[in-house]
């Protein structure tokens, strides 16, 4: 396990001397509640070997039956992106050795995927500095099949706790056997200095995707969406594809952005330095961004792949099908163009609540009442905020669409302050009820009798004659004093720019 | 006769993770031949209009709707385990491969 001895190239100036090409395989846990061939549990996080039955063992005599919620899956995430539809397609033995598959061969789809030939449009966003704009890259998609997840490998012994060392493994089988979908693209050709950006989008964009159809929990965090990264140089795009180097592990769309570069770099410098890049798997590292050398791709290619005789082959109904087609979700960036230009959003504001994961929640609130502006300053402010403080997602906070639109609403009708608005949100927050509720028990709402302000404010001119003095003498700033007295006499209730009018209506000019 | 030659013998050795010895592979290359040889017999009477056959029945289409059914319990799952050790399948150091 040693990192290259080679001095990388810059980033720039190998996408200057290369061409890059990409391939990005995704691997999609679907959230069916049993697994692809059997019926034992799929609950993430249970104690080890817990969630397994003989056939995800792999002990002799079981035999394997297809999920039909899974295949459905698999149809659904095959039409979203736009593929054909096999009409007969086969399972397939891979044949490895390794603990992970207790099975000895891991049950795929080889030449026969249940889907192929597809494309995702990505939407790549400009740079930061504004410097690279913003494009469409159409992806091709090869194929989408189905397959079984390995269970996990604990590494125990040596210093590092890798494998490398290790005295031995500890096997968990819970996650073997869980339906995996995965989903291999084209080469990315013409992508250029953008390679990494691309690469970036196109997960994003199959996130999303994949979300929409609600097969997965697509949590990368959690492996639920897994990403390996192909990319090989080449002289120029004329050019016969260069050797790739294929790395895993990337699990999170930063990292894949990263991979794509720190890879780049590595190969113009192997290539620079004239000798040829080695093709094998490449393993990523979160925390040093570097990726080092796995196995050499070679004897272990040799799979034996052979067709699955313990499972009769799939002929998907093409009434099911267009069924199926029929019913998809409006495709989420078409959506989030749609909802742009209705809510009237900028591409910042548009893109801050989408990565926020606010869309719907904005949607939602906007069809409860509120203005999209309103909706989205509470959903990508003090709600994400708040979200983030406690660790758990937008939708999962005791506060709805509804409330918050019933919220604004206050806001807009002068009820509350923003900051009084806050005030109540803590107490919806804490369960003690509706905004109105809330207003009510915590008596928030802003003073709007005119005359306990008019008093207050003379009251806070009797007490500070120096400011009144500097305020007369033209130093007008000097106001904040006698605001902030008010305001503090009348406990945050009133509307500070009433307060302000009338403060400088009394001193006088 | 023998249409398998001692290499390939070797490499299948090496996928399956046995070890052989020289005089094993050239016994084994004959013996699969032999194999090989009955099997090939199939050949002679294949024609373009039939397909190979991967599965004996015609049957297409078999699922399972998408419910639990209870499975094993760790202590079953690990009852045949030859080791086992925190819940988990003990097995011994994997080397040469990365997980």
């Amino acid at each position: 396990m040693s990192t290259t001895d080679v001095e990388l190239v810059d980033y720039d100036e190998a996408v200057a001397e290369f061409d890059p090409v990409l391939g990005l395989e995704v691997h999609v846990e679907l959230s069916t509640v049993t697994k692809m061939f059997s019926a034992a549990p799929t609950e993430f996080g249970a104690a080890p070997n817990t969630q397994v039955d003989p056939t995800s063992l792999g002990l002799p005599g079981a035999l394997p039956v297809l999920n039909a919620k899974a295949l459905e899956s698999a149809v659904r995430i095959g039409l979203a992106l736009n593929c054909t539809i096999a009409s007969y397609c086969r399972f397939a033995r891979k044949n490895y050795f390794y603990p992970d598959m207790p099975k000895n061969f891991q049950t795929s789809q080889y030449d026969e995927p249940i889907a192929y030939d597809g494309w995702l449009d990505v939407d790549v966003p400009a740079s930061e500095d504004g410097s690279k704009p913003a494009f469409t890259y159409r992806v091709l998609i090869e194929r989408a099949h189905m397959e079984e997840d390995t269970g996990k490998s604990l590494h125990v012994g040596g210093s590092t706790g890798r494998i490398h060392g290790a005295e031995y493994s500890l096997v968990d089988y819970n996650r073997a056997g869980i339906p995996l979908i995965e989903i291999v693209t084209r080469p990315l050709e013409g992508t250029g200095d953008r390679a990494p950006d691309v690469a970036r989008a196109y997960v994003a964009a199959l996130r999303d995707v994949l979300r929409s159809l609600d097969v997965s929990d697509v949590k990368m965090e959690q492996g639920s969406l897994r990403c390996d990264v192909n990319l090989s140089l080449r002289p120029t795009p004329d050019s016969p594809l260069g050797t790739r180097s294929e790395t895993k592990n990337v699990n999170s769309l930063r990292s894949v952005e990263r991979a794509v570069r720190y890879e780049v770099s590595r190969h113009a410098a192997v290539l620079r330095a004239g000798e040829r890049v080695v093709q094998e798997t490449r393993h990523w590292h979160e925390d040093t961004g570097l990726t080092t050398s796995g196995r050499e791709k070679s004897d272990a290619e040799d799979y034996r792949y052979f067709p699955e005789p313990d499972l009769v082959p799939i002929t998907p109904d093409p009434a099911w099908v267009e069924e199926l087609r029929a019913a998809l979700p409006e495709p989420p960036a078409q959506r989030r163009k749609r909802l742009q230009a209705e809510w009237g959003f900028s591409d910042l504001e548009m893109r801050d609540t989408a990565n926020a994961g606010a869309v719907d929640l904005v949607e939602a609130t906007v069809a409860a009442g509120a203005s999209p502006a309103g909706a989205r300053k509470w959903w990508t402010g003090e709600l994400s905020r708040r979200a983030n403080a406690e660790g758990v997602e937008l939708s999962a906070l005791r506060v709805g669409p509804a409330d918050v639109a019933e919220l604004q609403a206050l806001v807009e009708a002068g009820t509350l302050t923003d900051r009084l608005a806050r005030e109540a949100l803590d107490g919806m927050l804490a369960g003690e009820g509706s905004a109105a509720e809330v207003v009510e028990s915590r008596g928030l709402a802003v003073v709007s009798d005119e005359s306990a302000l008019v008093a207050a404010v003379d009251a806070a001119i009797a007490a500070n004659p120096g400011v009144v003095e500097k305020i007369r003498g033209g130093k007008a700033q000097a106001a904040g004093a006698l605001i902030g007295a008010v305001m503090k006499e009348m406990r945050g209730k009133a509307d500070a720019a009433r307060v302000r009018e009338l403060v400088v209506e009394r001193v006088g000019g | 006769m023998s249409t398998i030659s001692r290499p390939e013998v070797e490499h299948l050795a090496r996928l399956a993770r046995i070890d052989m010895t020289d005089e094993e592979l050239d016994r084994m290359a004959g013996q699969l031949g032999a194999v090989l040889d009955a099997v090939q017999q199939v050949a002679s009477v294949v024609s373009d209009d039939v397909p190979a056959t991967s599965h004996p029945v015609p049957l297409t289409n078999v699922t399972r709707p998408d419910v639990v059914r209870p499975g094993l319990s760790a202590e079953d799952a690990l009852a045949a385990a030859p080791e086992a050790e925190d819940g988990r399948f003990r097995v011994p150091q994997i080397l040469e491969e990365d997980a």
